[in-house]
């Protein structure tokens, strides 16, 4: 083993070590929250103090929100949130006035308030965050800062031996065993700590994630909000095709059967005549169909159904003035409707290049990554381009919207521009269950406790014939039930310690799945 | 003149058929599907293939496919393609081995018979029978292109019948010119686009076109 890797090992505890002080940190602070909560609610709702508590609350949210972002960035664990989305403002009725129940009132200010009081009050989210800062500190938070307690006590509590100071409440012993107790902390660090960092995730996901109820409530919200765009862009397509169809291709065909009518007349009187009302006729079937290609070309475009995505952002890239650049790296053909968002995300993009942005080259990215479809599109233009303003990239944003889509656009003054739409293949994988991830955090918290303490070290003592009972259960018990306690003790820890292994293991495979 | 015809939709390729007899065309074979089409290519060997992209049974790509496949086996196979749409980049792959006897043609284009019947032996004597609007999406996306912007309107115009295929003499009918009035002019293109001067039709056509694929 050489040194370096020996250092980044070293790092790794030391960095582990800090995080788990800091969230330990943390979980004071969520007991004071919890404090501030309990007394905003019993304030409100036993006194009627009821303008206390959405700024509790906020104070809660703004709390869980920063476990969240620690927990994704330090645990590792994706934490969704839970809350229903905020109710929209009161809308006067015709007279002017703000209805509310059976009252009514001059200015939105009451109803509004009452929205969102009654939108706080009955989100079992709004509990569920005042519940874990509650626990918080007790579970994650004793177990991810235990090696830096354990040094701090032991140091703390040999130093005040050491030199005497007092000894009113340190009396965890005499400064041997604090030195031990902060050494034993030390060795094991590089193993505790992190893991302790990593069930502190997993104790927050358990309650602070949406429960499958909540979850559920969300997806419908947003579904309903995309298919309502959707519907309505569809609709907007629709009455765009059949003007152009009625105001194009119709008309003319019109005009052709007319022309070819009139020409029948003359055909005997005035052969010559006939034959230029023919010619033209001709013409304007030219014409006719043009259009029709255009049309055609914005509904699906045929090199699109020809080629696939590929060759098709390829023949736009032939198409467009810019020198375009194009990489695809797919394994298969995307499913159709996918196809057909991205390459008009592309080309709208690219005519955003060409329009706005003065840009002269342009580089296409096609790749699969995870189970999404990735797209890039940069340019060497002006820069500047915001999403608010113009209606093409809200457009876009809008169509991939109904395939749970994203567009993240980066175009700072100046340029270059990129903007990324991802584009999911398939289904939006299903976190894991709530009790899955519950019975994971109990089953690594606790397994240790039963395993070790009250089940092999007992059996240690009771082989080796110990007198010291300490605190371990079996062996203040009467003889013939010293052994079946130790077994189960060791048949329990282990059973939980398999179980929190097997479920870790099934929902990495899980999201492995997902992402393949 | 021994003619192969891909078409899959009967009445266009009845009065294709009838179109080309009647200008003294043998049409050998008439097929509507991708793999008929290549085993009539390979068995019949004719002097010109007249293709449509789209084709049973996929009704994607099946014709230029099979018309692609059958040059690589017969070497300069003169093969016209004709669609419902033209892409720059279906020209390019039928282009790409640059041996001429290659034609891309809107479908609106048989509606003159004269005129198609002429790109068809153009076609079968190894030139070339380019869409206006392939030329004209050709151009458009060169537009940015710094010797495109020197030729003059006049020599634009040359420039765009040439890349189509056309001949001098042709050219010169069209813009009401002389030949010798055409030939000065596309000195003057060939000299403003670095292109090496050429006295065969074909091979100046194709110098053309891949100059304007050239991205």
């Amino acid at each position: 083993m050489d040194l370096k890797r020996l250092g980044t090992a070293g790092g790794e505890t030391l960095k582990a070590l800090a995080r788990g002080t800091a969230l330990l940190c943390v979980a004071v602070l969520g007991q004071m929250v919890a404090a501030v909560m309990l007394l905003a609610a019993t304030l409100s709702f036993g006194l009627g103090l009821v303008f206390l508590f959405p700024p509790a609350v906020r104070l809660t949210r703004a709390t869980t929100r920063l476990e969240r972002r620690l927990a994704r960035e330090w645990s590792g664990v994706k934490i969704e949130e839970p809350y229903q989305p905020a109710p929209l403002p009161p809308v006067p009725q015709a007279d002017g006035w703000y209805r509310d129940g059976r009252n009514l009132y001059k200015t939105p200010r009451i109803p509004a308030f009452n929205r969102r009081l009654k939108w706080m009050t009955t989100d079992p989210a709004t509990w569920r965050d005042f519940a874990y800062l509650l626990i918080g500190f007790w579970s994650g938070g004793l177990l991810a800062g235990a090696p830096a307690l354990f040094v701090l006590f032991g140091l703390g509590g040999g130093m005040v031996r050491f030199t005497e100071v007092g000894t009113a409440y340190v009396e965890w012993g005499n400064w041997h065993s604090g030195l031990l107790w902060a050494g034993l902390a030390l060795i094991t660090a590089p193993w505790v700590a992190p893991w302790g960092v990593r069930m502190h995730g997993q104790i927050a996901n358990s309650l602070l994630a949406p429960t499958e109820k909540a979850r559920l409530a969300r997806r419908v919200d947003h579904l309903a909000r995309t298919r309502g765009e959707v519907v309505d862009s569809q609709a907007a397509e629709l009455r765009r095709i059949e003007r152009d169809l009625h105001d194009g291709a119709q008309a003319r065909l019109v005009a052709i059967g007319m022309t070819i009518g009139a020409a029948e007349q003359l055909v005997d009187s005035d052969p010559n005549a006939a034959k230029a009302l023919l010619t033209k006729a001709r013409e304007a079937s030219v014409t006719a169909l043009h259009e029709l290609r255009q049309v055609v070309r914005g509904i699906h475009p045929p090199v699109l159904a020809e080629r696939g995505l590929g060759d098709a952002v390829r023949a736009l890239a032939l198409d467009s003035p810019l020198r375009t650049h194009v990489t695809v790296d797919l394994p298969g053909r995307p499913p159709v409707p996918v196809e057909s968002a991205a390459y008009f995300a592309i080309s709208e993009l690219l005519a955003n290049a060409v329009r706005h942005g003065d840009a002269t080259e342009a580089w296409i990215d096609i790749s699969q990554r995870g189970g999404n479809l990735r797209i890039s599109v940069t340019d060497d233009g002006q820069g500047g381009a915001d999403p608010a303003r113009g209606t093409g990239l809200s457009g876009i944003e809008r169509r991939i919207a109904a395939f749970d889509g994203v567009l993240a656009l980066n175009s700072p003054p100046g340029g270059p521009t990129t903007a990324v739409v991802e584009l999911p293949l398939g289904t939006v994988p299903v976190p894991v269950p709530t009790w899955r991830s519950v019975t994971i955090a109990v089953g690594w918290t606790l397994c240790w406790l039963p395993l070790f303490p009250q089940g092999l070290v007992p059996m240690v003592f009771k082989i080796l014939d110990v007198r010291e009972k300490s605190w371990f259960l079996a062996l203040h018990l009467p003889e013939p039930f010293q052994w079946p306690v130790i077994a189960g003790m060791i048949v329990l820890g282990g059973s939980l310690f398999t179980a929190a292994a097997v479920l870790t293991a099934q929902q990495k495979r899980a999201e492995e799945g997902a992402c393949g | 003149m021994r003619v192969v015809l891909a078409e899959d939709l009967h009445l266009l390729r009845e009065g294709l058929v009838h179109l080309l007899r009647a200008h003294g065309f043998d049409v050998v074979a008439a097929v509507e599907s991708g793999p008929d089409l290549l085993e009539a290519l390979i068995r019949d060997r004719p002097d010109v293939a007249v293709v449509d992209v789209r084709l049973p049974p996929t009704f994607t790509d099946e014709g230029l496919q099979a018309a692609l496949a059958a040059r690589e086996r017969i070497p300069g196979l003169p093969i016209l393609v004709l669609s419902q749409h033209v892409e720059q980049l279906y020209a390019r792959e039928l282009l790409a081995d640059g041996s001429g006897g290659i034609g891309y043609l809107l479908k609106d284009r048989v509606f003159n018979g004269e005129q198609f019947v002429d790109a068809v032996r153009r076609v079968a004597a190894g030139g070339t029978a380019m869409d206006p609007e392939v030329i004209a999406k050709l151009l458009a996306s060169n537009a940015r292109n710094e010797p495109l912007s020197r030729l003059t309107p006049r020599e634009r115009d040359v420039l765009e019948l040439m890349a189509e295929g056309r001949s001098n003499a042709a050219i010169g009918q069209r813009l009401y010119l002389s030949e010798s009035a055409v030939g000065k002019h596309t000195a003057g293109i060939f000299t403003k686009l670095g292109l090496v001067p050429s006295d065969d039709d074909n091979r100046r056509v194709l110098a053309v076109l891949a100059f304007l694929n050239r991205r």
